[in-house]
């Protein structure tokens, strides 16, 4: 474009590139305008008001849903924005609880930014919080206190045009108004699938993700229990900012010194139960495709899928792998050798996801009514354990998880990225490993953060046809396509957007920050020197002298309708 | 089925003719108020005692009578609710109000068969009586264009409609203009929106003609919520196929095929009626495919709401359509281009659709002459409050408020004096005497931070409180507020808490300047035009009446003597002769005592709601 | 889900208005003119007819006003507070209703079912100020006193039934 178009932003003139609203362009002008309910992954939705900027005839535009227009005067910061922005801000915290330094969002609170932004020194009207529906502690996965709900509408919106789940939805109106699911039911009694996007959307403390730290703590000041930890792979390059490290880095070596020093007895990594799953998975394609019964195979790794399935589609459970996830494999098999030991043990999975605390408490994963995984954390619980424990995690020497679980592959460390499962299945099932090859496998089209991405495959005799689906409104919209009789061979399906390195575990980023992370898990992959999970020695390892027959009893699962 | 405007045309010659050699008609209003008051069962009466007389009745046009009949019609709401149920006597125009199911009898006796005039039945307005509803001073002052047939004709009629020229209009637009032709027609009448804003529809419908897409709508705004006000809802209920013709013709206009109709829930006659009018249309080829063999199709669906007043903004109202919250949408894009199903949409309001047919037959000219320059074409107003005469009444734009007030309401009930008169609704203003004589339309009031919105009047007197008015309306809007952004969720609740304690008695200094703050972050912030305009009967009562809340913060003291809080009632021993009629009028049981002996108040009962005051027979209960 | 409910008129409803998500309103509307409020065990059930979520439609029924969650009475008393009754005393009209029949500002409807009273904004009959609506049969120049003696002869009318 020879003759670019400009808005001029406070007597700055700025280039209109597509945008589709003022916001992105303001943006661009090194102006973050305050917003409680623009996402640019989400509808507009325009409620909070706080974007408003005045034009050049004095009128107010919100600029979130202004389309731009070149030869716009804007003005973002006047007394008179100001003064409304302050009021908006007011007007919301009187109806907000106040419990600030006790709020499990304390410091990482929109709403609190924002008020110490606009010096909000004062509430002239009485607090009406208290009139809320008390918290909603019943799910595994995240509580609900709808006293600290600012009804932006963040979470109605991801939970349908992303996940497709609409658990949640506004209830009632005007100041009567409220998130609630239906009828107001726990939150575990509604068709929730624990994926916690609304979590990690949220602004204010409303949507937490629940805290297991306690008896996690409790488990490592306990000698007579041996605390062993698996670190699942998005984890490494998402701890990032808050402790002082780029997002996307890898600093798996660090997490297990910390976790080392906070006591932890064992530490490991859980890319190499992604190998195992690898393994099991690859076998129970290749057989399927044989027999030509039960495709397309469907991942089974993702819980909040699993749980999605079974909610909506429960007559495609057949479809749906039988192998457990990589986190309950490694579980299995740590909580079967302390029970041919003897030991006690208490095992704590590091996860990027929500929904593995509820997957942690199903009871296909209990052995003699324990559950395998003892305690599920996420990152940002790791975070901050790490914290807690005043450890200065920058200066942290890396060391190497322990043995006899301490080698993985590339193909487990990118199960953390949509795609990955895919590619470290056909790594798996490729006739030849060279370099050349891994690199054209590298290709086939499962990479990148499209929500939706097909290819064919060419494979033996046959072309398969394999769908890589990330968040769940996408996998509805290629389970329709099944249903109405669309082939399909291998379908791996993530419940959030990009996969596990955006899990609502994980501090909450946008879209560049999620390719940081996932450039960071494809390095890790190449600096391995195994890259395929058959050529992990600790896998044959394992099946001779661990698994052996018991593949079944340790390695899978079959959920049954309800 | 009409296959050509030649059969449409020869069908309206033969109902004209029936319709004119009817020689005895008698139309019972069948309008909401006169149902309340039993006029259904008078109908039902009447025709009982015309068949036990031996005489015919026919109660739908008939092209070929057998004989002398007797036309007994169910009409539309005749707009002066107040004096019904009411009976129009034709030929002769006369007008009998306050009819009972015993007067029925008397009525065929006379008036039918012995072609006298009842006078005990006719209008009487201090030492005069009128005879003819033409002459009756409410409805003389008034200019009827849109509500001309409401109250003649049989509104279940579509035989009727087209008898006195109906559907001529739809005739003339499909067979001898030019889409672009029919909107230039309404562009050039300047027709603005009746249902607020005052948008030019001829502007509208161009812009949903020029966009090339293959699906369009044309949806009506039925969703009157405004409290205290109903003419809407009469016109729907009392000639639907006016509206019904002004709606295809837009289609024709804009090259939409589908039509909506947005019905307020309360309105139940008015669903019936539209329901019957849009089967009648069908049947005759009207609506449906192939509108009297053209190439024209259009469909009308009706939609019910269920009850949210911000349904009445256009984008919300889609919404609800849509099955849907009804949550406005952050606009642009605006309706004409993303409106219904996202698709470009006419969505005008039922006085608007009602004024086309009009205008395409009798010529824009014809109706610039009408009203004022930037404001053609009359309004339809609902008069309520402390007047003498109440109803429905249409008055050209640019009547003054004194015409409308003394000429036609009557002036001020039980001599009280004229305070102020809330125009608009809960989105209106509060106008006051020095506004008398301005004249009313778009732009006038406009100036004075009033609208006309949806032409709801509530005339006050000096027992009204400003203060209890703005907060009735707050209470309004506050609980019709759809929640969706923060201005005006948290904005009219916080007003609200303001105002509640102001009237009673616990304002404090500031509250004032409070509100205004949030009077102009609301209406600067807000989403809608709803929430802008919420804060607005507010503003207005601070603005004009600033006084009476400065009494009730600083004084605690109500100047008009209206909010129940800050008054004080008792019983005045003296006056009081025991005889309970105030104690059996209290709805708490606040007041008790022994017969013949004084009674007394419990003040922590009382709610000061004022019945006893109105109960007692000698004014023995005074208010300190 | 729930076995014992029968769910013939839901599905009729839902025939007449072709399954269409759309027309979720309408279909809430026919359901409740049925059963005179909204049970709760249809809203599972049109979910999943509707292939919506059961919150969205839980959401859509309770934003507008005429939406009952709650069994209503046989006889519903809808006592308008329109600008035009509310200036000509509505309030102790309703205060009457709800003393007669032992209701409150925040319990609408007696336990045996018989009455529900309710508010509405306006009734469209403000010339006959002030006014209430029993089920369809609208009743004018309401007083307090009259008030009552519509109770009498509504409990008089289910007595006799």
């Amino acid at each position: 474009m020879a003759n670019k178009e400009f808005i001029t932003v406070d007597g700055i003139p700025v280039p209109i590139e597509g945008e589709a609203n003022l916001l992105e362009v303001i943006r661009k002008a090194g102006i973050k305008l305050p917003t409680f309910c623009y996402h640019s992954e989400l509808s507009v939705y325009g409620a909070c008001r706080m974007c408003m900027v005045e034009n050049e005839w004095g009128g107010l535009d919100a600029a979130c849903s202004t389309p731009p227009r070149a030869g716009m005067k804007i003005k973002t910061n006047t007394e008179r924005l100001r003064r409304y922005r302050r009021n908006i801000l007011e007007l919301i915290i009187a109806n907000h609880c106040n419990d600030c330094t006790t709020c499990k969002n304390n410091l990482r609170c929109k709403l609190q930014d924002l008020a110490m932004r606009y010096n909000i020194d004062g509430v002239r009207f009485p607090n009406t919080s208290g009139n809320a529906r008390p918290k909603d502690e019943s799910s595994d996965s995240i509580s609900m206190d709808p006293s600290k709900c600012i009804l932006c509408g963040d979470c109605v919106r991801v939970c349908h045009e992303v996940q497709n789940v609409g658990a949640i939805d506004f209830a009632f109106r005007g100041s009567k108004m409220s998130i609630s699911t239906a009828f107001g039911k726990p939150l575990a009694e509604s068709p929730c699938v624990g994926c916690g996007q609304c979590v990690a959307i949220c602004p204010t403390g409303a949507l937490v993700v629940k805290n297991h730290i306690t008896p996690v703590w409790k488990a490592v000041d306990n000698p007579e229990l041996k605390t062993t930890v698996q670190i699942a792979p998005a984890v490494r390059v998402a701890v990032g900012k808050e402790l002082g490290v780029r997002d996307g880095e890898n600093v798996m070596g660090k997490i297990v010194a910390a976790l080392r020093l906070m006591g932890f007895d064992e530490v490991y990594d859980t890319s190499l139960s992604a190998d195992l799953t690898v393994m099991e998975e690859s076998a129970e394609f290749l057989e399927r495709l044989e027999k030509g019964e039960n495709l397309p195979l469907i991942t089974s790794c993702c819980p909040g899928w699993i749980k999605y399935c079974e909610n909506k589609h429960p007559e495609l459970l057949s479809n749906v792998s039988s192998c457990k996830s990589p986190m309950q494999m490694f579980a299995a098999l740590l909580k079967d050798r302390a029970k041919k030991n003897g030991e006690k043990m208490f095992h704590v999975a590091i996860m990027p996801c929500t929904a593995k605390k509820s997957e942690a408490t199903r009871e296909e994963f209990a052995t003699d009514g324990c559950p395998d995984v003892d305690a599920v954390i996420t990152t940002n619980g790791l975070i901050r354990m790490i914290k807690e424990s005043g450890i200065m995690f920058d200066d942290l020497e890396p060391e190497a998880v322990d043995m006899p679980f301490g080698t993985i592959s590339g193909a487990g460390v990118i199960f953390g990225v949509t795609g990955g499962v895919t590619e470290a299945v056909l790594r798996r099932v490729a006739a030849t490993k060279t370099r050349a090859a891994l690199l054209s496998v590298a290709n086939k089209g499962q990479r990148g953060m499209e929500g939706i991405k097909e290819f064919d495959l060419e494979y033996g005799e046959k072309t398969l046809r394999i769908a890589v689906v990330s968040g769940l409104a996408n996998a509805e919209k290629v389970i329709k396509r099944v249903k109405s009789g669309e082939h399909f061979d291998f379908i791996e399906v993530m419940a959030c957007p990009g996969g596990c390195i955006n899990g609502a575990g994980q501090p909450y980023i946008m879209h560049e920050e999620r390719c940081e992370r996932v450039k960071g898990l494809y390095e890790a992959d190449r600096l391995l020197s195994v890259r395929c999970s058959d050529d992990n020695p600790v896998i044959s390892e394992l099946y001779e002298n661990v698994i052996g027959d018991r593949a079944h009893e340790l390695l899978h699962v079959h959920y049954k309708k309800k | 089925m009409l296959k050509s405007r030649s059969e449409l045309s020869a069908l309206r010659e033969e109902y004209a003719k029936a319709y004119a050699a009817q020689s005895r008609r008698l139309i019972v209003c069948a309008g909401t108020g006169c149902v309340a008051g039993g006029s259904m069962k008078i109908y039902d009466r009447l025709k009982e005692l015309l068949r036990e007389r031996g005489l015919s009745v026919a109660v739908e046009l008939e092209v070929d009578p057998h004989g002398d009949v007797i036309d007994l019609k169910k009409s539309g709401c005749h707009g002066f609710c107040e004096i019904g149920p009411l009976l129009r006597v034709d030929p002769e125009g006369w007008l009998y109000t306050k009819v009972q199911l015993s007067d029925c009898e008397e009525i065929i006796e006379k008036t039918i068969i012995g072609g006298e005039h009842i006078d005990r039945l006719a209008y009487k307005c201090g030492c005069n009586t009128y005879k003819k509803h033409d002459d009756i001073p409410f409805y003389k002052n008034q200019t009827h264009i849109v509500l001309d047939q409401c109250g003649t004709i049989n509104a279940d009629s579509i035989r009727e409609y087209i008898a006195v020229g109906g559907y001529s209009a739809l005739e003339k637009a499909l067979f001898e203009m030019s889409p672009e032709a029919i909107t230039d027609e309404i562009k050039k009448s300047n027709l603005r929106g009746r249902g607020g804003g005052g948008f030019p529809a001829g502007r509208k419908w161009e812009q949903v003609r020029r966009q090339n897409v293959e699906q369009k709508y044309v949806v009506c705004n039925g969703d009157e919520g405004d409290p205290g006000a109903f003419m809407d809802g009469s016109i729907m209920g009392g000639d639907p196929h006016r509206m019904i013709e002004g709606m295809i013709i837009a289609g024709i206009a804009t090259g939409a095929s589908v039509g909506y109709i947005y019905v307020r829930a309360e309105y139940p006659l008015a669903v019936e009626r539209l329901r019957t009018a849009i089967t009648q249309a069908e049947e005759l080829g009207i609506l449906g495919d192939n509108i009297l063999g053209t190439e024209f199709s259009f469909k009308l669906n009706i939609s019910r709401g269920a009850g949210a007043f911000v349904c009445g903004e256009g984008s919300a109202l889609t919404a609800s359509i849509e099955g849907k919250r009804g949550f406005p949408r952050v606009k642009p894009p605006r309706t004409t281009e993303h409106g219904l199903f996202d698709k470009p949409t006419v969505l005008n309001n039922v006085e608007t659709f009602a004024n086309v047919p009009l205008i395409i037959s009798k010529g824009a000219d014809w109706y610039l002459g009408i009203g004022t320059e930037g404001s053609p074409g009359t309004k339809a107003f609902a008069l309520t409050g402390n007047i003498v005469n109440t109803g429905l009444i249409e008055v050209p734009m640019g009547t003054t408020l004194r015409e409308i007030i003394f000429d036609i309401g009557g002036g001020m009930r039980d001599g009280a004096e004229f305070k102020a008169v809330q125009i608009g609704g809960p989105s209106g203003a509060c106008l006051t005497a020095e506004h008398l004589d301005l004249p009313l339309d778009f732009d006038t009031l406009k100036k004075v931070g009033a609208m006309i919105g949806s032409g709801g009047l509530v005339v006050m007197d000096d027992k009204t409180c400003m203060v209890e008015v703005a907060r009735f309306f707050m209470n309004f809007t506050q609980n019709e507020s759809c929640g969706k952004c923060v201005p005006c969720r948290e904005g009219t609740k916080r007003m609200l808490e303001i105002l509640e304690r102001i009237v009673a008695g616990e304002g404090r200094d500031g509250d004032i300047e409070l509100l205004e703050e949030l009077a102009d972050t609301i209406v600067n912030t807000a989403l809608c035009g709803l929430g802008k305009s919420a804060p607005n009967p507010i503003i207005s009562t601070i603005k004009n009446f600033r006084e009476e809340y400065e009494a009730h913060i600083y004084e605690k003291r109500c100047p008009a003597g209206a909010c129940q809080k800050l008054k004080k009632i008792y019983i005045d021993p003296e006056l009081c002769k025991g005889c309970s009629k105030c104690a059996r009028q209290c709805p708490v049981d606040a007041i008790s005592g022994k017969i013949k002996e004084p009674f007394e108040i419990d003040l922590s009962k009382c709610i000061r709601c004022g019945s006893c005051l109105d109960a007692c027979p000698f004014k023995a209960i005074k208010e300190a | 889900m729930h076995e014992n409910f029968d769910f013939s008129v839901t599905d009729r409803i839902l025939a007449d208005h072709k399954c269409a998500q759309q027309l979720i309103i309408a279909i809430l509307q026919d359901i409740q003119e049925h059963y005179r409020y909204l049970p709760r065990e249809v809203f599972p059930y049109l979910a999943e007819k509707l292939d919506m979520s059961e919150a969205r439609i839980y959401s859509v029924a309770t934003f507008y006003e005429n939406f009952s969650l709650e069994p209503k009475g046989k006889y519903v008393i809808k006592i308008c507070d329109g600008t035009a009754c509310h200036v000509r005393h509505s309030l102790p009209i309703l205060e009457r209703f709800r003393q007669e029949l032992g209701l409150s500002e925040n319990k609408h409807t007696t336990d045996d079912l018989n009455f529900t009273v309710e508010t509405v904004s306006c009734l469209g009959a403000c010339g006959l100020a002030p006014v209430i609506m029993v089920n369809d049969d609208v009743y004018s120049a309401m007083t307090p006193e009259k008030a009552s003696e519509l109770i009498k002869k509504l409990k008089e009318e289910l007595a006799n039934a």
